[in-house]
């Protein structure tokens, strides 16, 4: 059997392993990452990326479908069409340039890259059965990055006409009917791209509202949509098996029913893969369903790490990125420990919503004595001009100091300022700092610098 | 009013400066007549000057370490009457040195600690007083905030309540990361108490950095100057080690000589003995036999002065370093007067009150770490000696007697030699025959 010896051997390439290996070969330590999938994970494979091209795809769909039937801005359009393969096709292009540009990057770095399903055999031994035939890892640390799979429901096992989010990314026609289980950003996003791309789309959600971690202020102009786009929502359902002719059984407050559906997405969230690939093995310190790590992101082993959706919520690629590196450097000796102030989230429904820090519910529960300042995007010229003027800007900061603790945007657009706002926090900015900044005119983005002065009292254009 | 000027005044005979080992008073102070002043460091003893007259300080010459020549002035003072400068003479430049400006120049501006303690510091920046949380706001106005400088970052108080996370960019956490600095024990200058790079670096200059737990690795270089007794061990060893000089380790079986001294000591006359004047008595029989040790090497008068008295240097750790008080003319001293003399001398060393005499002059030179005296050592030759005797550590250890496995006491003599005019067989020779006289100690009371 071939051996390899590392330094440092990283178990799946996502975006926590890859950025992770490409670190620590940027600092020159060696390292070995392994994956049985072409690098890049979930994320890149059947996760962000992939969503995204078929959400800008449905986006463009739907645009001329709907100037079709309805001209706005002196322009109409006819005979709009949708060959969802090759859609499907332009969206695997990108996927694959993606994943190459990933191996290229970790050969850059001088990182081994082993395709191969990993066992964990113990806390310096991996074993790795490659298309070549077993390989045995041995390295000093182990970095744990198995990421995270979609939950199957017991009564709606994947299979057949019931699909998970991976299925939904590989679809080659629009199902008629499209039942969607989990109203959260995954079944959300999905959800609305189908619509958009024609479906008809029912979605199950068990909480009392859509996107329940959202607040409702920040979800309404969502829920608004998905009724324009003829979205039917059943909010506090309960999605129980298939009937004898196929239908989505559901429990609902006004009673059971059957759903037709040509196909039932099931996102009811993702679990870590926290046991699987021998990692039972170790008998490592659990948090619930993840791996528990410290501040460095050590599990309960010496020289056993653990980085990215397996450590636990928020289950995001870019969480996962920043502990890889931070991982890394640790390795090549830098001290580092985990101090982010905010880690942005970003839902890709229409309306597009982003949330960084504490919302002004959170706030209050929590005590906290805070003004807030909301500025929406009717009153934005930018908003106007693009012809969509839904959602708004809403920032929270401490009474005493005005500290931002919070920024929540939703609109169009909104998930390309999550930089900004994050920046926002991490840099301790003072509401007077951000109304203190100048904001290009005309962009979405002077509805940051309004929120600001909203909340200091003098917002200027409302 | 005048100035009346002290010189250096001559302390000793041949002495042409002095060092300043410490000054007893400061500029301001009120001298009585016979107060000590100052005190200086000659070859080997400290001598206090006392002042001889009335007065105010006004001037001092030159900081500790400072070498001043014997004649120069060395302090002057304000004294009711003319004093004895012309008032407009300048006192003379001091003594260069680079702690002669913090000496005497007076608002040092160099610790920044007094400025952070002395003004009553501005309450760290209450963020109440600086946003005022009106709901109805005026214009922008910058509320008034308390000027807080990054040089009051040092504050060892807590600056925000407990469990609040300091407000500070990534930036400046990695930095405080890298420094070990935990950002909490930081003040902030900046709005809302935000720390800033300015806040990092006031804090880490103010030596502010509290100790992180586990190793951590310490790069901190701490400069002492080397001056007093200190520079003048270091001078006379490194002239010693740019000689040649000789080693011989010699095993002593000192069970005879340690039976002896526990029945004189039990005995219960005069004081307890230790082995160190037997060892004395030793010596000085041995260089009755071989005067070239009890002798001082000129070597630029290419000069061998041998000499009868046998002056017993015996080097002694002092709380100000080492110290070699002399046994003047051991040759006509018996065991017991030898012990009473190398007692009172150490105890005189170990106190600072050795006299000049008593610490110089010596002839040939013993050596001993006493209990830490391990099983050898090199001896650095005490110069112009051409001979030093190390004694080390006493030990029960197995001797073979040719048939049997004995307990023995047995002891190390470690000797090192001037090479240059003694021969490495002479240098056995001597140090056999210490062996000698030390196993069968009755030889060293046996007449000539």
């Amino acid at each position: 059997m071939r051996e390899i010896q590392c330094r440092l051997l990283v178990i799946g390439a996502g975006p926590g392993g890859y950025v992770c290996a490409i670190r620590a070969g940027q600092l020159g330590v060696d390292t070995v990452i392994v994956d049985a999938e072409p690098p890049g994970g979930t994320c890149l494979n059947v996760g962000c990326i992939p969503s995204k091209a078929l959400i800008h795809a449905a986006d463009e769909f739907h645009r001329l479908a709907e100037l079709s039937s309805n001209p706005s801005m002196g322009i109409s359009a006819g005979g709009a069409r949708l060959d969802l393969g090759a859609t499907m096709a332009w969206k695997d292009g990108i996927v694959t340039r993606l994943t190459g540009g990933v191996a290229t990057l970790l050969r850059k770095a001088k990182v081994r890259l082993v395709t191969g399903q990993a066992t964990v055999r113990d806390g310096k031994t991996v074993l790795v059965e490659t298309p070549e035939g077993p390989v045995q890892i041995r390295a000093e640390v182990l970095v744990i990055a198995t990421g995270s799979e979609p939950i199957e429901i017991p009564a709606l096992p994947f299979g057949g006409k019931v699909i998970s989010s991976t299925d939904a990314l590989a679809l080659t026609e629009v199902p008629g009917r499209l039942a969607v289980v989990g109203g959260g950003y995954i079944g959300l996003e999905l959800g609305i791209a189908y619509a958009k791309l024609g479906a008809e789309v029912t979605v199950v959600e068990a909480a009392p509202r859509i996107l329940p971690q959202y607040d409702a202020e920040l979800t309404r102009p969502v829920a608004q949509r998905l009724t324009q786009l003829g979205v039917r929502v059943l909010t506090g359902a309960r999605a129980g098996g298939l009937s004898d002719s196929g239908a989505l059984r559901v429990a609902g407050v006004d009673g059971a029913e059957d759903i037709q559906a040509d196909k039932v997405l099931v996102t009811v969230g993702r679990r870590p893969r926290a046991t699987a690939a021998g990692l039972a093995g170790l008998r490592l310190e659990m948090a619930g369903p993840f791996i528990r790590i410290d501040e460095r992101c050590r599990t309960s082993m010496a020289g056993v790490l653990a980085i990215g959706d397996v450590t636990g919520e928020p289950m995001l690629a870019h969480r996962a990125m920043a502990q890889g590196e931070m991982v890394a450097e640790l390795v090549a000796g830098q001290r580092r420990a985990w101090d982010k102030r905010a880690i942005p989230a970003v839902c890709f429904t229409d309306p597009e919503i982003v949330s960084v820090g504490i919302s002004p519910e959170e706030a209050a529960a929590a005590g906290r004595e805070v003004v807030t300042g909301l500025f929406p995007f009717v009153a934005n010229g930018r908003a106007m001009t693009a012809g969509d003027e839904t959602g708004f800007i809403r920032v929270t900061a401490r009474a005493d100091t005005h500290e931002v603790l919070g920024i929540q945007a939703v609109g169009a657009g909104v998930a390309e300022m999550a930089g900004g706002f994050a920046l926002a926090l991490e840099m301790g900015a003072r509401l007077e700092d951000i109304a203190g900044t100048i904001h290009a005119h005309p962009t979405r983005g002077e509805a940051l610098h309004e929120a600001c002065l909203r909340a200091l009292g003098h917002a200027l254009h409302i | 009013m005048g100035i009346h000027a002290i010189r250096m005044p001559d302390i000793g005979e041949g002495i042409a400066e002095a060092e300043i080992s410490e000054w007893l008073v400061k500029p301001g102070d009120v001298l009585r007549e016979d107060d000590p002043m100052v005190a200086v460091m000659t070859d080997k003893a400290t001598v206090e000057i006392p002042s001889p007259v009335t007065g105010t300080v006004v001037w001092q010459a030159g900081a500790p370490g400072d070498v001043i020549a014997v004649g120069a002035e060395l302090i002057r003072l304000e004294v009711d009457g003319p004093g004895n400068v012309a008032g407009d003479t300048p006192a003379p430049a001091a003594a260069p040195g680079p702690s002669r400006q913090a000496e005497t120049a007076p608002p040092d501006p160099e610790p920044a600690q007094p400025k952070a303690e002395a003004p009553p510091e501005p309450e760290p920046a209450q963020p109440k007083a600086e946003a005022p949380p009106e709901p109805e706001p005026k214009a922008e106005a910058p509320a008034p905030k308390p000027a807080a400088k990054p040089a009051a970052a040092a504050s060892p108080a807590p600056l925000r309540p407990e469990g609040e996370r300091p407000i500070a960019s990534p930036a400046v956490r990695a930095r405080a990361r890298e420094a070990g600095v935990d950002l909490r024990l930081v003040r902030g200058s900046g709005p809302a108490g935000r720390i800033g790079h300015e806040d990092l670096d006031a804090f880490i200059a103010s030596g502010g950095i509290p100790a992180p737990s586990g190793p951590q690795p310490d790069g901190s270089v701490e400069e002492i100057r080397v001056i007093g007794l200190r520079r003048k061990i270091a001078e006379r060893m490194q002239a010693a080690n740019s000689i040649p000089q000789i080693t011989i380790v010699e095993e002593i079986d000192a069970t005879a000589v340690e039976d002896l001294r526990g029945r004189m000591n039990a005995q219960g006359k005069g004081a307890r003995l230790t082995l160190l004047p037997f060892i004395a008595r030793a010596i000085v029989r041995a260089v009755h036999e071989q005067p070239l040790m009890n002798a001082h090497y000129d070597a630029e008068a290419q000069l061998i002065r041998r000499f009868g008295g046998v002056h017993l240097g015996i080097a002694a750790q002092t709380p100000t370093g080492l110290m070699v008080p002399v046994v003047r003319h051991a040759e006509a001293l018996d065991l017991r007067a030898t012990a009473a003399e190398i007692a009172r001398l150490g105890t005189a060393a170990k106190e600072g009150t050795a006299k000049r005499d008593e610490l110089s002059g010596s002839t040939i030179t013993i050596t001993s770490l006493g209990p830490l005296g391990a099983i050898a050592s090199t001896p650095i030759l005490n110069l112009p000696e051409v001979a030093i005797v190390g004694v080390n550590r006493l030990a029960v250890r197995p001797f073979w007697n040719g048939a049997a496995f004995e307990p023995r006491k047995m002891m190390n003599l470690s000797c090192s030699f001037d090479h240059r005019v003694i021969d490495g067989w002479d240098a056995a020779v001597f140090v056999a025959r210490l062996k000698e006289l030390l196993e069968t100690p009755a030889l060293i009371f046996v007449e000539g």
